[in-house]
């Protein structure tokens, strides 16, 4: 078992130290990147608009940000396994649409429903262990099963978030914008769990070195059942801050966060395979994309014509600035 | 003595009647989830036709376009928020949700923006909506169909998109002219989409167990599919009401050279986007009575209008209308009751 070569920053191995310290600098760089392309992304905002550097702005800029983070530590988790979850999108989707029905109008309801659909995520990581299903193809299928179950619950927009999580989402800490706290609350949390606790290893390990995992007789079929009910969690988590924010569903509103989250994941210093995953840059991907692709964009003035094609074009710049320091470690 | 200054150079300036030049400074942006049709490419044209104008006037500052790149919720209340921060002083906007976008668009009119919705409108009350009256358009469409056949007869329907709004309004109108006219009756109903193949799909599976129809009561995008499914079957070609759209009035242009086939036309002008900028406009400049839901009327061509406009109409594409301030002001007037 191995699973310290996922998490410890400098491997141990027979090299020269010349190599060992340009090595350590390459992963420091990784791990400073997606900061680094954060403040980029803030510096430019700065300039093009310099009232958005404020409270206010803050609060405005980020509010939406927030459930792009949570579910792009919910894709975290099952990318830490290995594994890709394409449903995460319309599982938002849904969760919103329940959110704002059953969850105001019926509140035990609404909370069994989420928690049942939390144990279906839970149930998808066994079938995807169990029948060595490639998870692609599973939560591509569940995808249209969320989808169609928003559509069911709320057949045209509408439904109004529970009281309290309009104030939630709405509340106005001194200081500090709330979704600034919310950002940080989130990543140190997952960044402990997952990071800083032995099982948190455990899990990473699924992904890193499942074989010497489950030779030192620890089970893969926990492992993940656990990581897919912690995105079911943290996709429930997406879906309810969304529906805080816009006040009223739509069950094709968090359509778009599958390949965001995805992005997010990749953005923040993670790999696909290898359990190679980082909570802090999880959700500091997440904010990135979140600036660059709407707030920057609407900034700079572009002709609405090569709108569209900037807000990709921005999304592969900052990729590939990742892609290149990352292969510099190689 | 000041006061009465004020107020005098006041009134001169309304009298003169010239741009109000209260909104000068004033910048107005356009958030647009969806760029992705013909009838949305034309929506932004005549925005950018009009707007492009009135910044040159001086009357307004700034008229500036947003496209999200997608068509979801989130990126558009992002892109709203955005524009918040941005100093925007009112923000034109075709919804991507009428409900979803409530958040953000409060958090615009907190900050003291104005919000006109249009086309996909959004429901928070602080926001105008500028609505297309389709349930007269419905009742009008049999109205004409009286005019062409005062006997009355057979009529087949064609229905929109599912579950719409726009949908839901035109079939209600046409019930209602039904009932005003009981010479006339719907025999039969098919879902077209607004779409000319699946119109004619839809029509052609239909048509052999029907009676004789004299007149096809549509939602405008289906007219054309229509008539085609009609001479496919050999049927005799009935009165379709047209929608604008390109194809369909040069196939009414077709058959009237042949033998002075009558109809009539409508639909919602694209160029409504100019109407709400205009509203906009009007709410800057000071105006506190325009009525937060706006009805305006939809474009209509006749027999004898049509074929002037046909040559402005892009291949593919629908006919379009600019406003001008005077018929935002107008469209208020007729809505304050």
């Amino acid at each position: 078992m191995r699973p310290e070569m996922t998490a410890a920053p400098v491997e141990t191995g027979p090299k020269s130290s010349s190599e060992r310290s340009a090595l350590a600098r390459a992963r420091l760089l990784r791990g400073l990147l997606p900061a680094l392309s954060l403040v980029l992304v803030l510096l430019a905002i700065a300039w093009l608009n310099p009232r958005a550097i404020s409270y206010f702005g803050f609060s405005l800029m980020l509010n939406l940000a927030i459930p792009i983070a949570l579910a792009t530590i919910a894709q975290m988790f099952v990318i830490a396994g290995n594994e890709l979850d394409l449903s995460i999108g319309t599982f938002v989707g849904f969760v919103g649409c329940v959110t704002a029905t059953w969850l105001k109008d019926a509140p035990l309801v609404g909370v069994a429903i989420l928690l049942g659909s939390i144990g279906v995520y839970a149930l998808l990581g066994a079938l995807i262990h169990l029948r060595n299903l490639p998870s692609i193809v599973v939560t591509l299928g569940m995808s249209f099963v969320w989808q169609g179950l928003a559509i069911l619950i709320l057949p045209k927009p509408g439904g109004k978030a529970p009281d309290w999580l309009l104030s939630l989402m709405a509340f106005k800490p001194p200081f500090v914008p709330f979704p600034i706290i919310a950002a940080l609350l989130i990543a140190a949390v997952v960044h402990f769990g997952l990071m800083r606790t032995s099982y948190g290893v455990i899990l990473r390990g699924s992904g890193g070195n499942a074989a010497a995992l489950s030779r030192a007789g620890w089970s893969l079929l926990k492992t993940k059942v656990v990581l897919f009910a912690l995105t079911g969690l943290f996709g429930v988590l997406s879906g309810m801050a969304l529906i805080g924010i816009t006040t009223s569903g739509d069950a094709n509103i968090g359509n778009g966060y599958t390949l965001l989250s995805i992005a997010g994941v990749i953005l923040g210093g993670g790999e696909f395979v290898g359990g190679r995953v980082s909570p802090i840059g999880a959700v500091i991907g997440a904010l990135t994309l979140a600036l660059s692709a709407s707030p920057l964009l609407t900034f700079m003035h572009i002709p609405p014509d090569w709108q569209v094609a900037a807000n990709g074009a921005i999304l592969i710049i900052v990729l590939a600035a990742r892609v290149l320091i990352s292969r510099r470690e190689r | 003595m000041k006061k009465i200054l004020v107020l005098s150079a006041l009134a001169a300036m309304l009298a003169s009647g010239a741009a109000l030049a209260d909104t000068s400074d004033k910048k107005i942006a356009f958030s647009n989830n969806y760029a992705g049709n013909s009838w949305r490419q034309a929506m932004l044209n005549s925005y950018a036709i009009v707007t492009k104008k009135a910044v040159a006037d001086g009357v307004v500052a700034a008229a500036d376009i947003f496209t999200t790149a997608d068509k979801e919720v989130p990126t558009q209340a992002a892109q709203v928020q955005n524009l918040i921060l941005q100093g925007y002083d009112a923000i034109v906007i075709n919804a991507a949700s009428p409900d979803a976008l409530n958040g953000a668009v409060k958090q615009a009119c907190d900050a003291g923006i104005v919000v006109v919705s249009f086309d996909g409108i959004v429901t928070e009350p602080c926001a105008y909506r500028v609505v297309v009256d389709f349930k007269d358009m419905g009742r009008q469409e049999v109205e004409q169909m009286a005019k062409f056949h005062p006997e009355g007869g057979n009529l087949l329907e064609i229905r929109g998109l599912a579950g719409t709004s726009i949908d839901d309004a035109i079939h209600a109108g046409i019930l209602e002219g039904v009932a005003a006219h009981p010479e006339f009756k719907i025999v039969g109903s098919v879902t077209g989409d607004w779409d000319q193949t699946t119109a004619q799909k839809a029509v052609a599976t239909i048509l052999p167990s029907l009676p004789e129809i004299v007149g096809v009561v549509d939602q405008g995008g289906d007219g054309y599919g229509a008539a085609q499914a009609f001479a496919a079957a050999g049927k005799p070609r009935p009165t379709i009401i047209m929608g604008n759209r390109q194809d369909e009035l040069q196939w009414w242009k077709e058959q009237k050279d042949k033998d002075g086939y009558q109809t009539w036309s409508a639909s919602i002008a694209p160029g409504v986007s100019s109407l709400a900028f205009w509203v906009a406009q009007q709410v800057l400049d000071g105006r506190t009575d325009v009525p937060h839901d706006l009805l305006v009327p939809y474009l209509a061509f006749t027999q004898d209008t049509f074929e002037a406009e046909l040559p402005n109409i892009p291949k593919g594409g629908v006919a379009s209308h600019e406003y001008t301030q005077e018929d935002a002001i107008a469209a208020i007037k007729a809505n304050i009751k």
